[in-house]
C-alpha cells in the first residue's frame, strides 16, 4: 500500500483550491474524481464544452480555467474518473479506477466532494422525463445536449433561474418557470438583505437574471403550491396550484426539471462516523468542523459544500484553508508564520458568504415540499411512499435506521441519498421530535458499487 | 427529451457507435453513456426491482443511481460516470441486477 501526504477527494473549486496551496508547501498532493474531467459541477467540462460562445454559461463558469490550469502542476497526482469506495478512520483509502480496486494510506486528508441537489418528492417524480436542474445544466456543459421541447422548470434557488437564463442564451425556448418560493418569504428574507449587501456582486447577478429572464418574456407562475408529474411509462403532463386557488394547470412536456437548492454530500462524512450537527437555517446536515475546516475524525478535513452551501468562489477559499491547514498538520509551516495570510482568508470568506443567510431564508423549501403527502414516493430505489415512513413512525419508529430494516427505505442502490433528508424531517414532524434527536442513516462501505473480485485485488494492497 | 446543439464554434467532436439493446446509438467522444442515451431519444434504461416501473437517467451526477445499465457484460454500472467507447455494448437493466 503506498502512502501520500495528502488526498483530497473531489477536483471542483474546494479540492482544486486546496491541492495549489498545499503543494506551495512541497506537498504532493494525490487529487482524485469520480468525473472524466476536472472542475466540479460547477466548473464541469470547462476544457471541452462545446459552448465556447461564453455569454451562454457566463463568466462565473469560465472563472474556473485558472484553478483548473492549476492542476497541472507536477506535484498534484490528479486522477480522474477514479472512484472513493472506502475510507477509514485510519485513513485508508480505496480507489477504484477503470475496474481495477486499489488502496492507499493518506497522511492527511481533505474531502472537497461537494453538494447534490435537495430531493424534491412530488407525485410522479420517477418518471423517465422528469429530471433536475443540474442535471439539465450538466448535459449542457458536457454535451451541448438540449431540452428538445419546451421544458418546464420548476422549483425554486439560483440554480434554476441560472438555468433558465443559459438555456435562453442558448436560443432553447422555456414553456414555464414554475416558482414554488413561498410568498412570504421575500418579507421574511428583507431583514437579511443590509447583510447581503457585503456581497453585492453576487446579489447583483441575480436580479440580473431575473431581469433576463423577464426581458425574454419567459412564463413565469409565481407562489406554486402544489406541483404533480403525470403520465403512463413516462412524463406528459406537468400540473400544478398557485396560491390558494384550487384551480389545476396543466401543460404538456416531455420533460420537467426539479430543483429546490442543493445540500451537502454527506454519505462519505456519515460513512467515517464524523459528528454531524443540523443546520436549521440551510435544512441540511453538516459534519461539525473546527476553524480549520477539520472534521473530529484525526486527519481529515471538509472542504467547499460538502460542509455546508457557500457557493463556489467560496469553496476555493475553504479549499485553500484546508490546504494550509494540511500544511500545519503535516508539519511544514508553523501556524504563525501564516497568521496574516490566514487572517485575509478569513475576512474574504466572511465577505463572500455575507449573502448565505439571505438567500437560505428567501429559497427555504416549504415544508409541504419536504414532507410530501402520504401517497409520494419518498425512496425511490425501493418505492417506499411518505405513508410508509408516517405508519412506520405510528408504531414505534424513532430513527430512520428502524424504518429502513422494517421497510428496506434507504437501502437500495443510492444508499439513501435521495431519500435521507426526506425521512429525517417525515420521522421528526411525526414523532413531534427534532431532526437532530431523529437522526440519520448509520453508512456503511462501499460508497459505490464494487465486485468481490474488484474487492480481492484490494485486500492485496493491504497485504503487502 | 434532449438534441445536441448546433454550435458553429464547436470544435468538430469524433463520432462514436455504441450499442443499447442492440441497437446502434451514435454518440459522440466525450459523452458519458447516459448522455449518449437521452440524445438518441431513450428514455428509460432500466427497470424497477420492486414494481418493474421504468426509470431514467435523474441527477446525472453519480448520486440517484437511477441511469444503472449493463456495459459489456458488468452489471450496476452508473451511466452517467463512464464515457462511451467504440463498439460498447450497453444493455438495460430489468429488476434486480444480476450477481457476478
Amino acid at each position: 500500500m503506498t502512502t501520500h501526504d495528502l488526498v483530497i477527494l473531489g477536483s471542483g473549486p474546494a479540492g482544486m483550491a486546496a491541492a495549489a496551496t498545499a503543494v506551495a508547501y512541497g506537498i504532493t498532493a494525490l487529487v482524485v474524481d469520480e468525473q472524466p474531467a476536472p472542475g466540479g459541477q460547477i466548473y464541469r467540462s470547462i476544457e471541452s464544452t462545446p459552448l465556447k460562445e461564453r455569454r451562454i454559461l457566463g463568466d462565473d463558469y469560465w472563472h474556473g480555467k485558472a484553478l483548473v490550469d492549476g492542476l497541472d502542476d507536477p506535484r498534484i497526482d490528479y486522477r480522474p474518473g477514479t472512484t472513493l469506495w472506502q475510507l477509514t478512520r485510519r485513513l485508508e483509502v480505496g480507489l477504484l479506477q477503470g475496474g481495477h480496486a486499489s488502496m492507499v494510506q493518506a497522511r492527511h486528508v481533505i474531502l472537497a466532494h461537494g453538494a447534490m441537489e435537495r430531493p424534491f418528492p412530488i407525485p410522479g417524480w420517477t418518471l423517465p422525463g422528469v429530471m433536475t436542474a443540474g442535471s439539465g445544466q450538466i448535459l449542457l456543459k458536457s454535451a451541448g445536449l438540449a431540452p428538445s421541447a419546451p421544458v418546464v422548470l420548476a422549483g425554486c434557488g439560483p440554480l434554476l433561474l441560472l438555468l433558465a437564463v443559459q438555456y435562453l442564451r442558448a436560443g432553447i425556448p422555456i414553456a414555464a418557470l414554475l416558482d414554488t418560493t413561498p410568498a412570504g418569504q421575500y418579507w421574511d428574507a428583507l431583514p437579511l438583505l443590509p447583510g447581503a449587501l457585503r456581497n453585492s456582486r453576487t446579489l447583483l447577478k441575480g436580479l440580473g437574471l431575473l431581469a433576463e429572464l423577464r426581458r425574454a418574456g419567459v412564463r413565469h407562475v409565481r407562489h406554486v403550491t402544489a406541483l404533480e408529474a403525470e403520465g403512463e411509462d413516462r412524463l406528459e403532463r406537468v400540473r400544478w396550484q398557485c396560491g390558494n386557488d384550487p384551480e389545476w394547470h396543466c401543460l404538456t412536456t416531455p420533460l420537467l426539471l426539479l430543483h429546490q437548492g442543493v445540500v451537502p454530500n454527506t454519505q462519505v462524512t456519515r460513512a467515517l462516523d464524523c459528528a454531524h450537527d443540523w443546520d436549521e437555517r440551510q435544512l441540511a446536515w453538516q459534519p461539525r468542523r473546527d476553524p480549520w475546516l477539520a472534521t473530529d475524525v484525526e486527519g481529515v478535513a471538509v472542504a467547499g459544500d460538502a460542509g455546508g452551501i457557500v457557493g463556489a468562489k467560496a469553496s476555493a477559499m475553504q479549499g485553500q484553508l484546508a490546504g494550509l491547514g494540511a500544511a500545519i498538520a503535516l508539519g511544514r509551516v508553523s501556524e504563525d508564520k501564516i497568521h496574516g495570510e490566514v487572517k485575509r482568508l478569513r475576512r474574504d470568506l466572511a465577505r463572500e458568504t455575507a449573502i448565505r443567510p439571505f438567500l437560505d431564508v428567501l429559497y427555504r423549501p416549504a415544508v409541504h415540499w419536504r414532507l410530501p403527502e402520504d401517497e409520494t414516493l419518498v425512496c425511490r430505489c425501493e418505492e417506499v411512499t411518505a405513508g410508509e415512513v408516517r405508519r412506520m413512525a405510528e408504531q414505534g419508529c424513532r430513527g430512520p435506521n428502524q424504518t429502513k430494516s422494517f421497510t428496506r427505505c434507504g437501502m437500495g442502490p443510492c444508499q439513501g441519498r435521495m431519500c435521507g433528508l426526506t425521512v429525517s424531517e417525515l420521522l421528526a414532524d411525526a414523532n413531534g421530535q427534532s431532526v437532530a434527536e431523529t437522526g440519520y442513516y448509520r453508512l456503511r462501505p462501499p460508497f459505490k458499487p464494487i465486485t468481490l473480485g474488484q474487492l480481492a485485488t484490494a485486500a492485496e494492497d493491504t497485504s503487502g | 427529451m434532449f438534441k445536441r446543439l448546433s454550435l458553429p464554434d464547436a470544435p468538430a467532436q469524433k463520432t462514436v457507435i455504441v450499442y443499447f439493446d442492440g441497437r446502434q446509438v451514435t454518440a459522440q467522444d466525450g459523452d458519458t453513456i447516459a448522455a449518449a442515451l437521452l440524445s438518441a431519444g431513450v428514455e428509460a434504461c432500466r427497470t424497477t426491482p420492486v414494481s418493474g416501473s421504468p426509470r431514467g437517467p435523474y441527477c446525472m451526477m453519480g448520486v440517484c443511481f437511477e441511469c444503472l445499465v449493463e456495459v459489456d457484460d458488468i452489471p450496476n454500472v452508473q451511466g452517467c460516470q463512464v464515457l462511451v467507447k467504440d463498439g460498447m455494448q450497453i444493455r438495460s437493466q430489468h429488476g434486480a441486477r444480476r450477481l457476478g
